[in-house]
């Protein structure tokens, strides 16, 4: 066939398609009593008090549109950093049902981002905060929470019957989760992530075309790679931004703006230091070799409800259980056996990055970043730039925030720079506070 | 010689000297392609030999971290053996998790 004939035939199929694309488009506003063409004022007279000022940007396609966000059901999974400012401006702009999925209660190292939670509730569980909150902000709106943790046996009774899904979690493993299920069920997911000062974020599965979470990463990174915000901290508004961002990609794919025509892949990258910038990045289409999405998948509704889909051993995790019970003291060892006695003759080197340490440390201490241990590669002369009086027969209690860096620690002074006498302290400098001394800070 | 443009981005700038962008003159006679310019990368800007596992494995760019050439996923203009021309901005990101 020509060139010519093969345009021809295309421009045909376009008439075809569209002509189709009426019809059906004629008979379900027929079928639809709540359609403004069978009912002239298809809202309550508050809703359009309520929902005016959006409803007249034209791009919303006025009272239509407040239908269709009205008849949708949105699920949030996680009510954190990127949950909490995406979910007003969804109830804000009255989506029907929105169901969030959260089994964390708040702390206040949450605060300063998850900003429908306030102080007073602390402790509460973030799904019940959130729903008081929206209750409060949009009582046109039905609130379903699910106080618990997703996971293979329930993340298909939870997603049933919602049209989209916004993965706010914080870990690869329930992404892949959360993306393998919608994939099974056919949802569109809105993804979104964001730690220190960048964030990015992602249409995935649209519509049962466009890629997959696995289709953008189709092997996992190494677990010492990920970084959580509570481990690399994080900008309240850097990720409440990108938050906000996943609640206008959802009302856009409500509204319709985005079609199986003209929805390309993408992922979007903010980025708020030294300037801020935001770059949308053109990122490939679904796979075929795509083992949930793809022509022939081994991601099935049965394989991932049997548990044979293991996603902890698939994303596997960073190995911190390197040192015996004999290198390892308590905090109650630490303080009566070392840190209260008047002599000291041994050495208390906290491991924390210096930013970290800074905030706050125990007196007498010095800090050599794990990081930098490994890089002196055993050598004890690289160490005495540190800490002048180590050697190999020095006494050394090692400490860090939660007592994992210190256990890797303990193993590098013992193996590479064959200190013998070095202790690990179980559970580090926050257990330390905890139960021996809470006058110190927490951050 | 071939101009480009490299960005380290998501925190993958911290095992480049903390510098996100960098504008590159490379001398290079014939095509110089992605897989060329990863082991520049690591000959010559990666100064610590035990960050390179931060951003290689197996010969290529390490699972997690995302490619783009002109703001293009790579795979969509041929990964490695994409010939870099002059005025391209390579960026790599790492895949971010937290939220």
């Amino acid at each position: 066939m020509s060139q010519e004939e093969l345009l021809k035939q295309i421009e045909q199929l376009k008439l075809e398609n569209s002509q189709l694309r009426n019809e059906l488009h004629l008979t379900s506003t027929k079928a639809k009593p709540t359609d403004s063409d069978s009912n002239e004022y298809p809202l309550t007279l508050e809703e359009y008090h309520r929902y005016g000022r959006q409803m007249i940007v034209e791009e919303t396609g006025g009272v239509k549109g407040q239908i269709k966000l009205k008849n949708a059901r949105v699920l949030v999974i996680g009510a954190g950093g990127l949950g909490c400012p995406s979910l007003p401006y969804l109830a804000g702009a009255g989506i029907g049902t929105i169901g969030i999925v959260d089994n964390d209660t708040i702390d206040t190292s949450n605060l300063h981002r998850q900003i429908l939670h306030d102080s007073e509730h602390v402790g509460m569980l973030k799904c019940e905060s959130a729903k008081r909150y929206l209750n409060k902000l949009n009582p046109n709106v039905n609130v379903i929470t699910y106080p618990v943790r997703l996971d293979n046996t329930n993340a298909f009774e939870i997603f049933k019957g919602y049209d989209l899904v916004l993965d706010c979690t914080d870990t690869p493993i329930t992404r892949y989760l959360v993306s393998d299920v919608a994939v099974n069920l056919g949802l569109t997911i809105v993804s979104a992530s964001g730690v220190r000062t960048e964030g990015q974020l992602s249409i995935l599965n649209f519509k049962n075309i466009g890629p997959c979470y696995r289709c953008f990463y189709p092997v996992p990174p190494s677990p010492n790679s990920v970084s959580s915000c509570s481990e690399g901290g994080v900008i309240g508004p850097c990720i409440g931004l990108v938050g906000i961002m996943m609640a206008i990609e959802t009302i856009k794919i409500i509204l319709d703006i985005y079609n199986e025509e003209n929805f390309e892949p993408f992922l979007m990258q903010y980025s708020a230091f030294p300037k801020q910038t935001m770059r949308t990045f053109r990122m490939r289409g679904r796979k075929a070799d795509c083992k949930c999405c793809g022509s022939n998948p081994s991601i099935t509704k049965e394989t991932i409800e049997s548990g044979q889909i293991n996603y902890r051993e698939f994303c596997g995790s960073c190995n911190y259980d390197v040192c015996t019970a004999e290198e390892r003291i308590t905090v109650q060892d630490f303080e009566n056996n070392y840190h209260k006695i008047e002599k000291k003759n041994y050495l208390l080197l906290d491991v924390r990055p210096p930013h970290h340490f800074k905030i706050s440390h125990l007196p007498d201490t010095f800090n050599v970043p794990v990081k930098t241990l490994r890089n002196m590669d055993g050598s004890i002369e690289e160490l005495q730039k540190y800490i002048p009086e180590v050697n190999k027969d020095s006494e050394i209690i090692v400490m860090c925030r939660f007592g994992n860096d210190s256990r890797l620690a303990t193993r590098l002074l013992k193996d590479d720079f064959k200190i013998t006498n070095v202790k690990d302290v179980a559970g580090g400098f926050f257990k330390y506070i905890d139960d021996i001394d809470q006058t110190l800070p927490k951050y | 010689m071939v101009k480009l443009r490299v960005e380290f981005l998501g925190g993958l700038d911290v095992v480049f000297n903390k510098q996100r962008t960098y504008d590159l003159d490379i001398p290079s006679s014939g095509a110089f392609t992605i897989k060329d310019l990863l082991d520049y990368l690591v000959d010559k800007m990666i100064d610590n030999p035990k960050d390179v596992e931060v951003f290689i494995e197996d010969g290529t760019v390490r699972p997690g971290i995302i490619t783009l050439i002109n703001d293009a996923d790579w795979e969509l203009e041929g990964e490695l053996e994409y010939e870099i021309e002059d005025g391209d901005v390579i960026s790599f990101t790492s895949t971010l998790h937290g939220g």
